[in-house]
């Protein structure tokens, strides 16, 4: 009787799969002992030690024997990301179904630290280009400073970028260590002073016909300006419709707990199609993580430097410049932040509701900022 | 300077234009729609 079939597996592992094993354990743990983004760090974990192994089921395999047998995680990949991006636009219709624009629509100035803080993204590309990456594979690689885990999938494999594995393992472990790369970041840019400046909260009543006609206003300007964030921006918006019209409340509350625990459930696994060791254990990867976390860095210092020079124009009604920082569309972590920086410099000093607004403006920015992106390669023609 | 870089900081300024744009916008059009106020 022939035995080669029992260590036919084991020999043909080779060392780059070797690897992915041991960066899938890591993701494990990190995601279970260390609270990092548990949710998509665990299955992506999971999912990289299992399209890794050899001759693995789960991926399209074929065989002289049977032929061609379809992989499960590679179907769910072409099916849900590649072929429609379905995973993580149905994403945010429960993204969107959980935010709660208020605070944000009672403080409008705030908007503009949303924008302003995805400088990141573009100042990335540049270096990404610098470093010799493609246009496409830089815009991907950029837009990992979105701090928004769906857009940086979907805008990576939309431009087929050639990274989208380390794209997606860099864009979720970044946004899981925000509380650490914020504060330095925001530490390189303020003074003690600029941190313990208070700033007053004023509750304003926003009407429940301004919450309804919001999302539609954001879906429409958007659309007008970038066509190519309708997706993105529509989605997330009508999610938003949902919960705030009032009308649909056992629908918002599946957008935000079934629907969104589904599609988190099987995006971890499904983006793990793209960690398989030929793609992923190369230099670029490393690269990418480093880009990756200056983008962040970017994000947060120019969100800050911009508030800093909007306070010179407007000196009756500054905005305490980290707030700037919370324009990221890291949500809720990066508010959480600026809170408790404000309080390490002044124990009086709340900034949570200010860092909120610019918080979910960052949501919107993010989104558009995927859309103009997506939109430049658009009109390249 | 390559065909890369110049498409990159076309990116930035046409990608952070149309970001501020959509967002200053919006912001306008939530004081406006603050302003007329009414409503529930």
């Amino acid at each position: 009787m022939d035995f080669s079939f029992l260590w036919q597996g084991i020999m043909s592992i080779t060392w780059q799969q070797a690897v992915m094993y041991v960066i899938g354990g890591l993701l494990i743990y990190l995601a279970i002992e260390k609270g990092f983004e548990p949710a998509l760090l665990m299955p992506m974990g999971f999912g990289a030690i299992l399209v890794n192994l050899p001759l693995s089921g789960v991926v399209n395999q074929f065989s002289a024997g049977i032929g061609e047998t379809p992989g499960i995680i590679q179907w769910l990949f072409e099916v849900g990301i590649e072929a429609s991006e379905a995973m993580p636009l149905l994403l945010f219709i429960g993204i969107g179904a959980m935010i709660d624009f208020g605070p944000l629509l009672a403080n409008p100035k705030l908007f503009l630290c949303g924008a302003a803080a995805q400088a990141g993204i573009f100042l990335t590309i540049i270096i990404a280009v610098l470093l010799g990456f493609d246009l496409k594979d830089a815009a991907s690689i950029g837009i990992i400073g979105a701090a928004d885990g769906p857009t940086s999938l979907l805008v990576s494999q939309t431009l087929k970028s050639n990274f989208v594995g380390a794209i997606a393992v860099a864009a979720y472990s970044y946004m899981a260590l925000v509380p650490i790369i914020q504060p330095f970041a925001i530490k390189l840019v303020t003074t003690q002073k600029d941190r313990a400046m208070k700033m007053p909260y004023k509750p304003q009543g926003v009407t429940r016909r301004m919450r309804i006609l919001f999302p539609i206003v954001v879906t429409v300007i958007a659309g007008l300006v970038a066509p190519a964030s309708v997706a993105l921006v529509g989605f997330l918006m009508f999610g938003n419709l949902i919960r705030e019209c009032g009308v649909l409340s056992t629908l918002s509350n599946t957008a935000q707990n079934d629907l969104a625990n589904l599609i988190t459930l099987l995006l971890g696994i499904t983006i793990s199609f793209s960690m398989k060791a030929d793609q992923f254990v190369r230099p670029e990867t490393f690269m990418i993580m480093g880009l990756g976390l200056v983008a962040f860095v970017l994000d947060s210092v120019v969100g800050v430097l911009f508030v800093k020079v909007l306070n010179i124009f407007t000196p009756k009604n500054k905005i305490n410049p980290m707030v700037g920082a919370a324009g990221i569309s890291a949500f809720p972590m990066s508010s959480r932040v600026i809170e408790k920086l404000g309080q390490e410099a002044d124990s009086q000093n709340h900034l949570l509701m200010h860092a909120i607004a610019a918080n979910v403006s960052g949501q919107i920015a993010s989104v558009v900022a995927g859309g103009v992106v997506l939109q430049y390669f658009a009109n390249l023609g | 300077m390559s065909e890369n870089l110049i498409g990159a900081l076309e990116m930035l300024g046409q990608g952070m234009l149309g970001i501020f744009v959509v967002l200053g916008v919006i912001a306008l059009l939530v004081v406006l729609m603050g302003k007329l106020g009414g409503g529930k």
